[in-house]
Order: C-alpha cells, then sequence, then structure tokens
C-alpha cells in the first residue's frame, strides 16, 4: 500500500481538467517519471506557480469541485504519483479521473463543500495525516487541528490495499 | 420491473459483483489507439503478462499523432504496431488506413446495440450512439480490459433528455450538444448515462447521434445513449445483413435494448430547438455557452473542422455548402481533417475536398492532432481557435491558446467572415 499524508497544496478552483494537470504535448511520453517536472504546468490559478520549489513538498492536493474532468488520461494521477502526490481531496471528481487514482492505489477522497470549505481554512500551511482503516484524516495548522470523516467504497479500499486494479484484478478474473 | 437501456446491458454484462454497488462487466469491444494503450502494453510484459483476453474484441488505431512527427511519437505508434502484430489483432489501422477512432471504428460496423465497450479515450462515450453502453477509461481500466476483458463500474444512474420541436435553419446536432451541456453543467451528469430522445433525435443520421453522444463526457456524463432504431439498422445493415432475415427481425431485436416504459431516471430534461439559435462556447468550459448572437465579431486566427466530434461526412458537406464559391478571410487560416479514409474519399468524390481547397482551407490527413494541441494545427500563444471539436479548456489546443467551440456551418461562416459569424446570415449552396 503507499503512504498517505504530508503537507497539503490547496488549489482554490472547481473543475481542473486533466489538461491542466499535465497537457496534452507530454502524452508523447512513456515513462511516468519524464512527466514530473510538468505537474500542473498549465493550471489556470491566480498566482500559481507550477514550479515553485515549495511545491516539491507537497504530498496532498485539496481543491473544489469536479476535480480531474475531462480527458481520460491517467498521466494525470502518474504525474501526482511520480511527485510523491498520492492523494486528492475534493468535493466532487470527475469519474475517470476518480477510478483512476483508485486505479493506481491512491485516493481520491471526497468532503462535503462543507468540510472542505473548513478544510480550506487551513490553506496557509496544512498538513494532514490518514487514519485509512478508520476512514479519517486529520488536518494541522497554526489555527489548530480538526479530523474528518470520509467514505470510500469497500472497492476502492480493496484496490488501494491491493496496490491497484491490475493486482486486484489479475488475482480474481 | 422497468429497466432503463444502461441496466439491461448492466445485467446482461455482468461478471461480478466483488462489494455492494460494483458491477464487474464483462467488454464486447476494447479499443486501443497510441497515446494510452502503449504503458499498458509495456507493463503487461514487465509483469510478464503480454496476453489480450480475445484478439478479435480488440481493435487498435494509430491516430492522434499521424504520421508520427517526431522520435517519441514514432516510438508510441511502433509500440501499438508491434504488439497488435504478435497478438494477431486483425482490426489494426495504420498510416493510410488509420483514422480518428470514434469516427473510424462505428464506420467499420464494430459497435452493435447492447454491446459494452471501453478505450482509453474520454470520448469513448460517442458509441452509446447505437444503444451500447460505451465508456472512457484510463490506460490501468485498459490493461485490465486487454487482459481479463472485463471492466468495474458503479451502477450509472440515468439522466433523459428530451430533444423537441422542428429543427431551425443552420442549426444542428452540435448546437444542441452545446445547449445539454449549458443545462447541465460540465459535471452535472457525473456517475449517470445520458438517453437522448425525442422527435429531433429520431429524425437525426447516425453521424448526427455520434455528434451528440461524443460530448456527453463534457456533461460529465459515463456514455451517451441514443435506443437503436431504423436509422441504426440502415447504419449496420452492411455488416449485420448475414444475421437478420430482414431489417425488421434486425429491429424487433435492437428493440429488446430500449429503455422499459415506466424506468427510473435520475432526471428529465426537455428541450424544444424550435427557437433556438445556433450556439457557440466562450470561457474555458464546454458549459460556458451563448447563442452565436453574442458572440459576432469575436476575432480568431484559426478555424479547425474536423475531430470526433464533426469530422465525418455530414460535417464537412455542412460546411461545404457555405464554403462553396467563396473564400475564406485573409486573417485567418483554415484546416479541415476528414476523420478517416472514408469521409476523406467520399468528400473528395462530392467535390466537397476541392471547395475547401478553393476557398483556402488547408486539408489534413485524418487525425486527432490539432484537437488536442498536439499536431497539424497546434495554436500559438494568444491566439484564437474557431473548433468544431469538444473541447475549450484554456491551453487544449496549444499553451496559452483559446478555443471557442461551435458547428461545422459556424466554423465555415467565421472562416468567411474572419470572426465569429452566424451561418443563417450567408446563402448556402447546393452541393
Amino acid at each position: 500500500m503507499k503512504t498517505f499524508g504530508g503537507k497539503v497544496l490547496f488549489l482554490d478552483r472547481s473543475d481542473i481538467n486533466t489538461d491542466e494537470i499535465i497537457p496534452a504535448k507530454y502524452l508523447t511520453e512513456i515513462s511516468k517519471e519524464a512527466l514530473k517536472p510538468h505537474m500542473l504546468e498549465d493550471l489556470k490559478l491566480e498566482g500559481f506557480d507550477p514550479h515553485a520549489a515549495s511545491i516539491r513538498e507537497k504530498r496532498v492536493i485539496a481543491a473544489r469541485s469536479n476535480f480531474g474532468c475531462g480527458s481520460s488520461r491517467e498521466h494525470a494521477p502518474w504525474v501526482f504519483e511520480v511527485n510523491d502526490i498520492n492523494v486528492v481531496i475534493a468535493s466532487g471528481f470527475a469519474r475517470i479521473f476518480r477510478q483512476n487514482m483508485f486505479n493506481c492505489g491512491m485516493l481520491a477522497i471526497e468532503l462535503s463543500e462543507k468540510d472542505i470549505e473548513a478544510l480550506f481554512e487551513h490553506s496557509g500551511g496544512a498538513e494532514i495525516t490518514f487514519d485509512f482503516e478508520a476512514d479519517k484524516l486529520t488536518v494541522s495548522s497554526a489555527k489548530g487541528s480538526r479530523t474528518f470523516a470520509y467514505q470510500i467504497s469497500e472497492f476502492d479500499k480493496a484496490l488501494v490495499k491491493a496496490g491497484g486494479w491490475v493486482e486486484f484484478a489479475d488475482s480474481k478474473y | 420491473m422497468a429497466l432503463t437501456i444502461a441496466e439491461k446491458i448492466f445485467a446482461s454484462h455482468l461478471r461480478d459483483e466483488p462489494f455492494p454497488g460494483t458491477k464487474v462487466l464483462g467488454i464486447d469491444v476494447v479499443m486501443c489507439h497510441e497515446i494510452t494503450t502503449p504503458v499498458a502494453i509495456n507493463d503487461l510484459v514487465a509483469r510478464g503478462k503480454d496476453r489480450v483476453f480475445d484478439a478479435g474484441r480488440i481493435k487498435a488505431v494509430i491516430d492522434h499523432v499521424t504520421p508520427s512527427k517526431d522520435t517519441k511519437t514514432a516510438q508510441q505508434a511502433k509500440i501499438l504496431r508491434d504488439w497488435a502484430r504478435r497478438h494477431h489483432i486483425k482490426d489494426f489501422f495504420d498510416v493510410g488506413r488509420n483514422g480518428v477512432c470514434h469516427a473510424l471504428f462505428p464506420e467499420q460496423g464494430f459497435i452493435r446495440p447492447g454491446y459494452t465497450v471501453i478505450m482509453g479515450d474520454s470520448h469513448t462515450c460517442t458509441h452509446g450512439a447505437f444503444g451500447a453502453f460505451a465508456a472512457g477509461v484510463g490506460t490501468t481500466d485498459l490493461e485490465v480490459g486487454i487482459l481479463k476483458g472485463v471492466c468495474a463500474f458503479r451502477q450509472p444512474k440515468t439522466i433523459r433528455i428530451n430533444i423537441n420541436g422542428s429543427v431551425p435553419e443552420g442549426v444542428y446536432a452540435k448546437d444542441i450538444i452545446l445547449r445539454v451541456i449549458k443545462e447541465l453543467t460540465v459535471k452535472g451528469a457525473t456517475d449517470c448515462v445520458i438517453e437522448f430522445h425525442g422527435d429531433v433525435v429520431k429524425g437525426m443520421s447516425m453521424e448526427s447521434r455520434m455528434t451528440l453522444c461524443n460530448m456527453a463526457i463534457e456533461a460529465g456524463g459515463t456514455s451517451g445513449i441514443c435506443m437503436p432504431d431504423e436509422v441504426t439498422v440502415d447504419y449496420l445493415w452492411e455488416f449485420i445483413a448475414p444475421e437478420y432475415k430482414d431489417k425488421t427481425v434486425a429491429l424487433n431485436s435492437f428493440k429488446q435494448w430500449w429503455s422499459d416504459e415506466g424506468c427510473e431516471y435520475a432526471r428529465v430534461l426537455d428541450i424544444d430547438v424550435s427557437a433556438m439559435p445556433p450556439q457557440v462556447t466562450y470561457g474555458f468550459k464546454p458549459d460556458e455557452v451563448k447563442d452565436v448572437t453574442e458572440m459576432e465579431g469575436t476575432p480568431v486566427d484559426q478555424i479547425y473542422i474536423g475531430s470526433c466530434t464533426n469530422g465525418r461526412i455530414e460535417d464537412l458537406r455542412i460546411a461545404a455548402q457555405y464554403l462553396k464559391g467563396r473564400q475564406i478571410a485573409p486573417t485567418v487560416r483554415g484546416i479541415v481533417s476528414p476523420a478517416t479514409p472514408k469521409v476523406f474519399r467520399q468528400a473528395d468524390a462530392e467535390g466537397i475536398i476541392k471547395i475547401f481547397m478553393d476557398s483556402g482551407f488547408c486539408v489534413t490527413n485524418p487525425t486527432c492532432g490539432a484537437c488536442l494541441g498536439m499536431s497539424t494545427g497546434v495554436l500559438a500563444p494568444g491566439e484564437v481557435c474557431a473548433s468544431t471539436t469538444n473541447r475549450n479548456f484554456y491551453g487544449r489546443m496549444g499553451k496559452g491558446g483559446v478555443v471557442h467551440l461551435m458547428s461545422p456551418a459556424v466554423a465555415a461562416a467565421t472562416a468567411i467572415a474572419g470572426s465569429i459569424a452566424d451561418p443563417r446570415k450567408f446563402s448556402k449552396e447546393v452541393i
């Protein structure tokens, strides 16, 4: 199983699409590692610098609704994975992106808009820890700490434990 | 119990339900292209599992960058080509025989009502036009599909769209689907399939129905679906004739998939198109849609007609009706990509290729290239493209470039005017 948790990259936007996460011109790469420098390169977000050194320390992404819409490219989870970001938390995901995350043994955590709002109150500089078995995450920052309960399906949880869909399917079908 | 078409397809293809709510379906057709498949192939090789579940049910095409533009794209093409050869995948389409996957595969008769279809491409929802459940997936789902012939889904809900009224002059399937996305928003159909009903859909060609279903994903939909009818039977007849005594028998067989009277819909949306003007996107999301009258005069640098949304013969005919005998504005460049070799030949035979060239358009080979800014029409930063494609994301057609989505009719009028224009103000020539 992958490790989950760490410093949080807050992206205060809805409808972040997979073209923004990894532009199509890099889809000619056939190694995941080659994607690494291009994470969020085309993100349209005021004041966001995809090449800022601080981004390399982040281990969790938090965003608003409909994260990962658009293209089916699994390069989007992969570019996070090779940058050691194994979790995205949002108030909603596009179906294909969400499934791609779990298929790679990564976490796409859906919180209510109210909880996302509460999470974003910590956006000055926060860390998140996970209790994977209990389906809980705790955010800590200068503003204190708060624990949120979340739900993922039994299937998605099994994928994360198995290390991904190939591993799960190969042993079962 | 009254079921939707998607529920019927799920029930008939269910292989396993490992957990409540998770449906593992048997897949009838696994489609592959050279961008999302090579990583799956390499991973299967690395795992010592370089096998395919059924070579006859796998279809493969090089379409995103073709002919290859550099060493990397040549390597991607080679990985797919070598794999198709060593696994004896008969339906592999290489340079010269290749076309945009979601135009080429239907044209080859690969899709049937009631099928399950997956591909590592979000616009796979196009194939639902035939009454299939067709879903875009990532590379890992594709890899398992190739190896095991299964894919896992949550049971989708269904949104029913009733499209009625009389279609006004200058309005086409593209305008209608843009209006639908505006109503649903870019996330309104997440985890849902979208059924298209109504007199307007019944009167549509398969090409137009594919345009509708193609953009279901832009509202977050898993698959677009049309009920298979006489039009579907006619389109498929050359492929299915040996299986049925006559077209009536085929139609009656197809009807088994129709959503039942009284089935459960998550939402029903009625759209009357009678007073609808042509539609154009502004902004950077496909639900940011306005009437063309509000967008007229917006300057553009490039016009692109093509893609899995609007690169079929019907689309080229529509554009050519406006372009015949006219020149595109000297300030713009026009690019048209017939979506398949068959479309290209047909357009050539009908004099449409000549109309495009005489008007000043560049005609490319069939490819997805420009739509996602990979080749054959990449924008420079700050440039604007009037495009018949499906995504207006910022930078989609080239870093810093802006895209306005529209029908082939609006695109043709825009090419002539040099800025976004209303096709209803232009005369059409019979071609």
